[in-house]
């Protein structure tokens, strides 16, 4: 009998210390907000900036003649190579942005993340098509050479093929202006 | 003059929310019955308040007041009344009024039906109803008030995004909601109970009711989401694991688990404080949902810092609101004394069993969902998590859980018989068996997850029928005495049976869309065809239309099996000038044993029209299982015991709270 009781005691004991367990973690949960809030994620440092894109080689999605590499970004021209998946929001969000860009005249090429080749041609087939080259990166692994934070990210490559900006999340006009631009035009020099 | 009104109505909702928030406490410490009583008049009175505000901005939506200039960014005078009342809450500012709104309906349901609630306890539930009310109420004036007006007032709106008209998507933010705040009741009724340092069977059964409606309404709530993504993002997918679902479905979850642990709480007096820790994990998660999406701190990190004020508030709020929850919760848990013991094999158990694979389906899913920012935080890797990451640990822990259901349904409680349940549901099991085997000889083997799939969803129906034929003793006693004990039945158990059935028609769907579905993405000419599956599917003819605020081209489609006709399904895409934005409307063909669903897309160059054609077998239960089991939620709800008042068991009371106070 004194033994149970001093088991059920001890085990009390074990559980006062796991009670603040949610305390701890929602604790740590809000720093980890906190910290990404003060942060300005244009400004998330790449070690890629002002190197020439990583040696990359990927195939076409089906149906479509033109894949994506890395001798296609040295070209002469400066591009904006987008990184996106028919499954991601921000994607769908920043799609506009992309399409008024490609009127604009700019050379926009795309990487499709770990996507469904099929999902991705019905995502620019509903949306419209921005993209002057796509590479589909299935398995992501080029998406790890370049650094790719996650979907969407875009790089702007200036004429010799070298990275002069690169911003994760998803283009706003605002960004546009004030980001892109400015890059892609130093870019020609 | 009328939004300065809602506006006004505001400041007074804010007013008597914090008067709601603070004194009732005090009194229910003093047991002061006066103010005790103040909780009630302060709920009722902040519905009024709020509810004028609402009235007061659809007000605004729906005679196209463009002065406020949140009308004025988000309505159009050309479009539809219906999508003018629904844009009130398609936007930042109107969907938090909303939020709000729901908050305050909730809160005087507990003042008015919460007769047999004894006054301090709830004085104190509403009183904590009344903060978070008063946070919000704070959030909406200080940040995001839906009633500025602008100077001088546009002659037209911006319009709403075309996507977002749609009848489907127009209903789904008020059932998310009401689910999501409904679990506010549950986060007061936990707090209330570690306030007052009891939880028993009669705050077991107090609380039942209120996460039944919520948990009813998220499930309805998520699979209106799940289908309106079907019908119109155009390639046939019905649940993506992106952010903004995951942060739905993570509060359903939790709630699931509460459901089941509140069970163990009424009947067996024990897993006590693991349910009240539900309770705040639920609501803390439909914040995480509420909120986080709508910043956009979910969907990517970068949307969320573009508005630091609302930021900073909203996590000052989450931060107080959860971590005095959690803090609460550290001093006072320890304090609730276990119940009855029970036996590894046994209801307890069983539902043990449930709440353990439930939790930890939350963990991964907020794990997945939130990983990508952990990383980035502490400076490492930058990866992405995708649909591969949930399937592959998401579906293994459901696979345990729905194997284990129907046993945990028929065990006893204290002390189960499980060679008896395995017994009783033999039948089943083989009935089970048997469907994966014809499935397998059907399809091949190349379809073996397919053929499980089926036969678990026949396991999962059958498990709820044996357990409702159990409980009439079907074929045991004469059927006239069974149909007697089937009306006699409690809701609660007819509700169970439900449930759990539902589910089974989920898997059944999820398992043909998901192993058998065919796709062809193909160019055609118009009077072309291509194969689909066993039918020849043609583009008959392609014409424009002009719909109200739109201009469509329309695709007609002829499916044809041996030349004869089967069926016929028009396609459109639309275009909206105002927003200059295009949509597509999938056309699709439902029917119980398979979708078409066949989309146009571009016109070539050569002057094909690119089309995706898709057949879904069976998807249509997703939703209809959905359906089927947030029904089962309603049925319980209609159970007598749940509006008779509890039976009252002896208070134990501990030196704290009240009966301090005594």
């Amino acid at each position: 009998m004194a033994q149970a009781s001093a088991m059920r005691t001890r085990a009390r004991g074990g559980w006062r210390w796991l009670a603040f367990l949610p305390l701890v973690l929602m604790l740590v949960l809000g720093g980890v907000f906190w910290l990404n809030m003060g942060k300005n994620p244009a400004e998330l440092p790449s070690a890629l900036v002002g190197k020439p894109v990583p040696d990359f080689d990927l195939p076409p999605l089906p149906g479509r003649t033109d894949g994506l590499a890395a001798a296609d970004l040295r070209d002469g021209q400066p591009k904006l190579v987008n990184v996106f998946a028919s499954w991601c929001v921000p994607c769908r969000i920043e799609h506009p942005v992309l399409m008024d860009l490609q009127r604009q005249g700019i050379s926009v090429v795309g990487i499709n993340y770990k996507d469904e080749p099929a999902k991705a041609l019905a995502f620019i087939d509903q949306l419209g098509d921005p993209y002057a080259r796509i590479g589909a990166d299935r398995d992501g692994r080029a998406a790890i050479d370049w650094g790719v934070y996650g979907v969407p990210e875009t790089f702007v490559i200036d004429r010799e093929g070298r990275i002069v900006l690169r911003f994760p999340g998803p283009l706003s006009p605002e960004i546009v202006r004030d980001r892109i631009l400015p890059a892609l035009a130093g870019g020609e020099e | 003059m009328i939004p300065e009104l809602g506006h006004l109505a505001l400041v007074l909702a804010l007013a008597l929310a914090l008067l709601q928030g603070t004194l009732p406490l005090w009194s229910a410490a003093r047991g002061d019955p006066v103010g005790m009583r103040l909780a009630v008049s302060g709920a009722v009175g902040q519905f009024v308040m709020v509810t004028l505000a609402f009235g007061a901005l659809t007000w605004a939506y729906v005679a196209s007041d463009f002065s406020v200039a949140n009308v004025a960014t988000n309505s159009h005078s050309a479009k539809p009344l219906i999508y003018k009342i629904s844009g009130v809450w398609g936007n930042h500012e109107g969907s938090l009024l909303l939020w709000v709104w729901i908050l305050a309906i909730f809160g005087a349901a507990v003042a008015g039906l919460g007769a047999n609630l004894p006054l301090p306890f709830k004085a104190r539930v509403l009183a904590v109803q009344g903060l978070i009310g008063a946070g919000f109420l704070a959030f909406v004036l200080f940040t995001s008030n839906p009633f500025l007006r602008l100077d001088p007032a546009p002659s037209d709106g911006n319009g709403l995004n075309p996507i977002l008209q749609d009848p489907g998507l127009a209903m789904h933010p008020p059932m998310l909601y009401l689910g999501y705040v409904g679990l506010s009741t549950a986060f007061s009724f936990a707090m209330a109970a570690l306030i007052e340092g009891r939880v028993d069977a009669a705050w077991a059964r107090w609380l039942r009711p209120w996460v039944l409606v919520a948990w009813a309404a998220l499930t309805f709530g998520i699979a209106l989401g799940s289908w309106w993504a079907y019908y119109t993002l155009g390639w046939g997918g019905w649940w993506f694991w992106d952010p903004v679902e995951n942060a739905s479905f993570m509060p359903w979850l939790a709630a699931t688990a509460l459901l089941h642990s509140a069970v163990v709480v009424e009947k067996r007096d024990t897993l006590k404080a693991w349910t009240i820790l539900l309770a705040i994990l639920s609501f803390a998660l439909s914040l995480l949902g509420t909120f986080l999406v709508r910043s956009g701190v979910l969907t990517s990190v970068h949307a969320f810092a573009s508005d630091p004020t609302r930021g900073v508030f909203i996590l000052a709020l989450l931060v107080v609101a959860i971590g005095g929850a959690f803090a609460m919760f550290a001093w006072r848990a320890p304090m609730l004394r276990p119940g009855g013991s029970f036996a590894p094999i046994s209801r307890e158990s069983g539902l043990l069993l449930n709440n353990v694979l439930l939790a930890t389906a939350v963990g991964t899913v907020l794990l997945g969902t939130l990983y990508p920012l952990f990383l980035d935080t502490v400076g490492g890797p930058k990866i992405s998590v995708g649909p591969p990451y949930f399937d592959a640990t998401f579906v293994p822990l459901m696979v345990p859980l729905l194997l284990a259901m129907p046993v945990g349904s028929l065990l006893a409680w204290k002390r189960g018989d499980l060679p008896g349940v395995l017994q009783r549901l033999r039948l089943a099991f083989l009935a089970a068996l048997l469907a994966a085997g014809l499935a397998l000889l059907l399809l091949g083997w190349q379809h073996l997850g397919a053929a499980l799939g089926f036969g678990l969803a026949l396991w999962l129906v059958l498990g709820a029928l044996v357990d409702l034929a159990e409980r009439i003793a079907l074929f045991r006693v004469a059927p006239a005495q069974s149909l007697r004990r089937l009306r006699g039945l409690p809701r609660s158990a007819l509700g169970v049976a439900l449930a759990h059935a539902g589910v089974g028609l989920l898997v059944l769907g999820i398992t043909g869309a998901t192993a058998l579905r065919e796709e062809r993405i193909a160019a055609l000419a118009v009077g072309e065809a291509t194969a689909l599956g066993s039918v020849q599917v043609r583009l008959v003819e392609v014409h424009q239309e002009q719909g109200p605020n739109y201009v469509a081209t329309v695709g007609e489609f002829q499916a044809e099996r041996d030349g004869e006709e089967v069926h016929r399904i028009r396609s459109e895409k639309r275009f909206f000038p105002v927003e200059g934005m295009p949509t597509t409307k999938p056309g699709i063909l439902t029917s119980p044993w398979a979708d078409h669903y066949y989309v146009l897309g571009d016109q070539a160059a050569d002057g094909r029209w690119a089309v995706r054609l898709y057949r879904e077998p069976l998807v249509v239960w997703i939703w209809w299982g959905a359906a089927v089991t947030g029904l089962g939620g309603l049925v319980s709800l209609s159970d007598r015991r749940l509006r008779v008042g509890a039976p009252t068991p002896a208070r134990r009371r501990l030196p704290v709270g009240e009966g301090m106070a005594a």
